[in-house]
């Protein structure tokens, strides 16, 4: 086992412990529940995503790991020690905040040369990790600037670079992404992932967007309310969805609440008591007619509302029978106002039972 | 939900393809009348300017005119030439004395009231209950007058206040600490009245710092002592002395305190005692006005120190509301 206070660069960058435990942590602010006991055990050198929508505890979770928020219950372990009762400065963990939290008088190096400052690294030592660090995240002409003249693209490489240049046994990132513009949005998410693998830092990041969470994580965490809704891989996650929040979260945007006609009647063996169906926009399809449908498909019947155009296809809104509004994606634009027939194959539904306020 | 969001730009006519003479020409009139607004605008000069009057002839008539009037007038003494009345003042070494005496109260007490507005505005930043109290408690001293807290100090410090009172209660002392009519009694004032506004000055600058740079610190390794050491002090350093500039200027223009609380005539006989008492009770106005200029100078030389001091430290965003 390496040691978790051995901060000194090994030629072996990687994990530095085999499993970080998480045991029943939950945080109550003033009797509220902000997250409900969480049970988690990551293992080193993985990348694990928490995704949910604001207010779900994600963040407050982070915190808790951090340092920053002291736990309301439960336990966290490094390889068997408990590092709860630790304040921040002691765990040792790398954080990006999403605001970047860079220091505003130090320029881009001595931001990034801070945590090995405050750990006494030799200097010769420290200017050669700061200049890799610098390398690394494609900053050295950049070294000498404040954060206040650099774009936000290079303050949140600051940012990351500050955190993974004391090469911690874990880096905590808190919506890295969500202030930049969509196209820098993209490239960062690259160039995190190609950090995570160039030095295989356990990371645990923290998104509200589930094409983040799915293009960069390991594992997913999905949070609701405080609490866990499912735990897995993206494929698992994108595949088998366990409610219908998170296959809302995994892009099945139309969830219709059943009895939805024919369709509960047709399958009785899937589910005893289905309630809720989910479909992905990409599996529905406009067909000419119920007759013409493939064999073994759900069809529903409306008029097109909407129609985006999507470069290699268009997405289409479409209003069913009861007013519920559909998302369709096709290769031929319909027109808005046409009467249209919606099929997907029965196998692409998913079916759920009810939970109160899924939708 | 999925990747393909990007709009495909649709091709946009030219607008330039046809123009009527007739319009083209009226547009043009109409587009340079507008953009000599525009261009005024630019620079600052439009209507709004306006609303600046008022203030701006409040300081000419009420501060600069009396200003240059003092000036010209340090300078017509009765006798000893255009510089007699400096020259009197300094050469005398009681009214000469007055300079130390003032700096001897003024710096210390400036420095005692930033000094301990930093510690309080940094626990203030978090909430807690009674914070309203509390603050509301620290800041009521600004609407007494200092009179009034001359009146409080006499009787709380005085020989027969409860002070000496419960020291002798106590048998701590044998005879009563003497803490008014002397030095003590205006350092005390000047804190007390100097307090407030160094307090909500600096608490105004340290809840501009944001909280979440500490916690970065802190997980960067840095203890408490290391995060304010490397980086609150550097980020609220310019404010404080700022800060220490704006009470100095309150605490180096002390007159009622050091007349009614301390010893006008010896230990605390400050710089403005000395102007009035050249100007009013002896009738130099020469002699007064010069004293007037000296007081100015002394300060203006202190701010610029510190000004000078502040210019040479980081003064860009501190990441917060402020």
């Amino acid at each position: 086992m390496a040691a978790v206070t051995d901060l000194r660069p090994r030629p072996d960058a990687g994990a530095h412990f085999a499993e970080l435990r998480l045991t029943g942590v939950g945080r109550s602010f003033g009797g509220v529940a902000a997250l409900r006991p969480l049970d988690l055990t990551i293992r080193g050198g993985e990348f694990v995503a928490l995704l949910g929508p604001s207010g779900c505890g994600k963040s407050t979770a982070l915190n808790c790991l951090a340092g920053l928020l002291p736990l309301s219950s439960g336990s966290i372990e490094l390889d068997g020690r408990r590092i709860d009762g630790l304040p921040p400065e002691k765990r040792g963990f790398g954080m990006v905040f999403q605001n970047y939290a860079l220091f505003p008088h130090l320029t881009a190096r001595a931001n990034i040369a801070f945590g090995l400052k405050m750990r006494k690294v030799p200097k010769t030592e420290l200017e050669r990790r700061v200049s890799l660090a610098l390398q690394m995240t494609r900053l050295t002409e950049h070294a000498h600037k404040h954060p206040g003249q650099l774009s936000g693209g290079q303050q949140q490489r600051v940012a990351i670079a500050r955190a993974v240049v004391i090469e911690p046994p874990l880096v905590l990132m808190d919506e890295p992404l969500s202030n930049l513009d969509a196209a820098l949005r993209l490239e960062m998410r690259t160039e995190i992932r190609r950090i995570h693998q160039e030095l295989k830092l356990t990371t645990v990041y923290v998104t509200h967007d589930q094409e983040e969470a799915l293009s960069l994580a390991d594992r997913l965490v999905v949070l609701r309310d405080g609490k866990v809704s499912q735990i897995g891989t993206p494929a698992e996650l994108y595949e088998r969805p366990a409610s219908a929040y998170v296959a809302g979260f995994m892009g099945y945007r139309n969830i219709l609440r059943l009895p939805l006609g024919d369709l509960a009647a047709e399958t009785p063996e899937q589910d005893p008591a289905p309630a809720v169906a989910a479909i992905r926009p990409e599996d529905l399809d406009i067909v000419g007619s119920t007759e013409t449908a493939p064999a073994d498909s759900l069809t529903l019947d409306g008029v097109v509302l909407v129609v985006e155009y999507h470069g290699r296809e268009y997405l289409a809104q479409v209003e069913v029978a009861d007013g519920r509004r559909l998302y369709v994606r096709t290769s031929q634009r319909p027109a808005p106002g046409e009467r249209v027939t919606l099929a997907a194959p029965r196998s692409r539904v998913l079916l759920f039972p009810d939970e109160s306020g899924a939708s | 939900m999925t990747a393909a969001s990007q709009d495909a730009p649709a091709p946009v006519p030219g607008p330039s393809s046809q123009r009527p003479s007739q319009t083209d020409i009226a547009e043009q009139q109409y587009s340079t009348h507008v953009s000599l607004r525009h261009r005024l605008a630019e620079r600052g000069i439009d209507r709004t300017l306006l609303l600046a009057v008022p203030g701006v002839v409040a300081i000419i008539a009420l501060f600069c005119y009396p200003f240059l009037y003092g000036l010209q007038l340090s300078f017509q003494p009765k006798t000893g030439g255009v510089f007699g009345a400096y020259k009197a003042f300094f050469d005398d070494p009681y009214a000469r004395g007055s300079i130390g005496k003032t700096f001897d109260l003024a710096i210390p007490a400036s420095l005692i009231n930033v000094g301990a507005s930093v510690p309080i505005s940094y626990r203030m930043r978090r909430e807690f209950r009674g914070k309203r109290i509390l603050l509301a408690l620290l800041v009521v001293p600004i609407t007494l007058g200092t009179v009034l807290t001359a009146e409080g100090l006499l009787e709380y410090l005085g020989p027969v206040g409860w002070f000496n009172k419960t020291l002798q209660l106590l048998h701590l002392t044998s005879g009563p600490v003497q803490l008014v009519n002397n030095y003590w009694g205006v350092l005390f004032s000047l804190v007390i009245t100097g307090f407030p506004f160094a307090f909500l000055l600096t608490h105004a600058y340290l809840s501009g710092i944001h909280p979440s740079l500490e916690a970065a610190a802190a997980t960067l390794g840095a203890g408490s002592w290391q995060r304010m050491r490397h980086i609150t002090l550097p980020l609220l350093l310019p404010g404080l002395l700022t800060t220490f500039c704006l009470t100095f200027v309150l605490a180096f223009a002390v007159f009622p305190s050091a007349q009614l609380v301390g010893d006008p005539a010896g230990q605390t006989h400050v710089i403005s005692i000395e102007a009035v008492h050249d100007a009013l009770e002896e009738f130099n106005y020469p002699l007064g006005s010069a004293v007037a200029m000296i007081m100015t100078a002394l300060m203006l030389a202190v701010i610029g120190i510190a000004m000078g001091l502040r210019s040479r430290l980081y003064k860009g965003s501190t990441g917060g509301k402020g």
